[in-house]
């Protein structure tokens, strides 16, 4: 390998059912900050069928170049068949970082892609810098999150990472932003497709991603019960764009779903305003919502670990404090 | 049919603390355990134990103390335990990792290999897909339930808008979430076999390997330095009643334009 021969920061934009996923924008926008470093050009690779009418929103969120491979094979992602196209990209075009989404997708397709092509792949970044040298330091939580490492490959190419959504910011979309858009033909060994897709199901939440959400009214045990959630669902029914989300203690308890979970294991968020509510503040918890802009902590514990985070700290019943709060935002914002 | 299951002995990341002088953690006193994602594999392989008479072999990579586990995995039902243990492996980042494991495996006879999707210590759910990769196999992660039938898999695989079925035929790699069942406890009889049994010690001559991909030697990933996450300096915190409180709260949604 000739290291000098890799150029390029790349970014696989993953898609699902032909619609661009947030963390493929926002890696964009870190790619756009790392090649302007490194004087390089961002390109993104976007796999799927009947996809190539999205490059140029690509170049919109900051890709300088993107190349499409359209095929009916890589209609659903199958490890398989994303493999040898992103293996077959990498081999003709060289590019000197490739940066993946940790998504089910990116997490399953990173490592296998990083083994064929003979080279590290740091896992579940949050931040992406380059340093002095000119190489990729890949910032990461490990051990549980009790631990921050950083990672550097510096002797193989491409250096790999997956990266966590929610972390890295989009661009402002720009639509005089131009761009070139290749096509990619790869050659399939279909031999090697084994796995067969039965069914795909989606289980409709109804409601709107947590990540997206500009306000989150956040409940922990300290909320309870379901009734305790229909008060933060009235809290958050004020903000124009807010949901209900919650601490993995209730989502065990079976009153919250899943995805509605912010942490380690469920949804790392960043909105403009937290509201943490009855949440104690494990670490677990800190990993998903530290970065959000705001927080408000309200605990009667005045000892909870989450007032170390927190901008904003109450120490009192949230019983009494979530129904007076609702109506007085309501009011405040009818003013308006 | 042979299973082979790869397990890890990681310490209890739920119990690790942080030294606040030093920024460090404090691991001593901290219990070893077996990965719980792993264990959750051990227990679907022993269902297919139960229902179809598999063979059962837990292999695991790491120092002789790991031998703990593969008693507990005695314990629990399997059939023959393997250490992988040299100081060649030392250092090793996955692609190392899944390197020697995948060189230990092939010298064994297997239809399925069932792994835990991500390890609580190094957490990087990367060692098990980059050793399907060495071993040529096909892969499906994030497993919460299987089927098997003749040679079949039938694959539940967890994402984030619900669940896919996919099917794949043996042999191939699966990785597996804790969440996947309940994992049975280990028996009294299986306890005290367990210390009878013999672990086999494989050291890195035992494997089909290139010793210059083992180890710090075979990686290509470095941490370069690691730390304990900065605080970030604490806002006020007031100790109020409810109709202070919502004062408070909202003069600084007002003063940060939030409202
Ligand atoms: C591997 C692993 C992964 C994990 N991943 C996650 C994750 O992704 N997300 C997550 O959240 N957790 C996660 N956890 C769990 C985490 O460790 C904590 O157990 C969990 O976050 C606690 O939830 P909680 O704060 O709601 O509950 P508790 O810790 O029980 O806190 C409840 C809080 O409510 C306060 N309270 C009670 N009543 C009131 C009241 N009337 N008014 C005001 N305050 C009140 C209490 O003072 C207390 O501080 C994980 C754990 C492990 C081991
Ligand atoms: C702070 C820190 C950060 C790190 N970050 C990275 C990184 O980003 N990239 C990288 O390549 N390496 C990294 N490493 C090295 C990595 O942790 C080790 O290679 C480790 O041996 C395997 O990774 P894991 O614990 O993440 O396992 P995972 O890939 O999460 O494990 C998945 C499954 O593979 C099986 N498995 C894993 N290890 C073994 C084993 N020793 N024996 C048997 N089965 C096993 C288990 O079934 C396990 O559930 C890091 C190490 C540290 C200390």
């Amino acid at each position: 390998m000739e290291k000098t021969d890799y150029k390029n920061v790349f970014v696989f934009a993953e898609q699902r059912d032909g619609v661009i996923q947030s963390v493929a924008l926002e890696l964009l926008g870190k790619a756009h900050e790392l090649a302007g470093v490194l004087n390089e050009k961002v390109v993104a690779v976007l796999p799927g069928h009947n996809i190539t009418k999205h490059a140029q929103m690509l170049i919109e969120y900051g890709a300088d170049e993107v190349i499409c491979i359209d095929e009916p094979e890589l209609k659903d992602y199958l490890t398989e068949q994303y493999a040898q196209t992103i293996c077959q990209v990498v081999n003709k075009f060289k590019p000197s970082i490739l940066m993946i989404g940790a998504t089910t997708i990116g997490r399953d397709l990173g490592p296998r892609l990083a083994a064929r092509l003979t080279t590290g792949l740091t896992a579940d970044c949050t931040r992406l810098e380059i340093s002095e040298e000119g190489e990729l330091m890949m910032t990461r939580p490990a051990f549980g999150g009790n631990l921050m490492a950083t990672i550097m490959c510096t002797e193989h190419r491409p250096q790999m990472s997956t990266v966590r959504p929610g972390v890295m910011q989009k661009m402002t979309r720009d639509a005089n932003r131009k761009g070139n858009v290749i096509t990619f033909k790869p050659e399939f060994d279909k031999s090697k497709f084994l796995v067969r897709m039965v069914e795909n199901v989606k289980v409709d939440k109804g409601k709107v991603d947590i990540t997206d959400a500009k306000v989150l009214v956040s409940g922990g045990r300290g909320v309870g019960c379901k009734e305790g959630f229909e008060k933060l669902q009235a809290l958050a029914d004020v903000f124009p764009n807010a949901e209900v989300s919650s601490s993995r203690a209730m989502v065990d308890a079976g009153i919250i779903d899943h995805d509605r979970q912010v942490g380690q294991t469920g949804k790392t968020v960043r909105p403009d305003l937290y509201f943490a509510l009855g949440i104690s503040g494990a670490i677990q918890h800190l990993a998903g919502m530290e970065e959000s802009d705001f927080i408000i902590a309200v605990n009667k514990d005045k000892f909870a670990p989450i007032f170390s985070v927190a901008d904003l700290g109450i120490v009192c019943d949230l019983n009494k404090v979530v129904p007076l709060l609702t109506t007085r935002l309501a009011a405040e914002i009818e003013k308006k | 049919m042979n299973i082979v299951v790869c397990i890890k002995q990681v310490p209890n990341t739920n119990e690790i603390k942080i030294n606040p002088e030093t920024g460090t953690l404090i691991r001593d006193g901290v219990p070893s355990i077996m990965n719980p994602d792993d264990k959750g594999g051990l227990e679907m392989a022993l269902r297919l134990k139960d229902q179809y008479g598999a063979n059962v072999t837990v292999i695991t990579m790491g120092p002789p103390q790991a031998d703990a586990i593969l008693r507990e995995a005695f314990a629990m039902g399997a059939d023959r335990a393997i250490l992988l243990t040299d100081r060649k492996f030392a250092g090793a980042d996955t692609l190392a990792t899944s390197y020697a494991l995948a060189g230990a495996i092939k010298t064994l006879d297997y239809d399925l290999i069932i792994a835990g999707r991500q390890a609580i210590d190094g957490d990087t759910a990367q060692v098990a897909p980059e050793m399907a990769e060495h071993l040529g196999l096909p892969q499906v992660s994030y497993t919460v339930d299987l089927k098997y039938n003749n040679g079949l898999c039938l694959v539940k695989k967890e994402t984030e808008e619900g669940y896919q079925m996919l099917e794949v035929p043996t042999p191939c790699v699966l990785t597996v979430l804790a969440i996947a069942n309940q994992p049975r406890y280990m028996s009294v009889k299986g306890i005290m076999e367990a210390f009878d049994k013999e672990v086999e010690i494989w050291t890195a001559d035992k494997i089909d390997v290139d010793p210059n991909r083992l180890g710090l030697k075979g990686s290509p990933t470095r941490v370069k330095k690691s730390f304990t996450k900065p605080q970030k300096s604490p806002g006020q915190v007031y100790e109020v009643d409810a109709e202070e409180a919502v004062g408070i709260i909202i003069s600084k949604l007002k003063e940060k334009f939030i409202i």
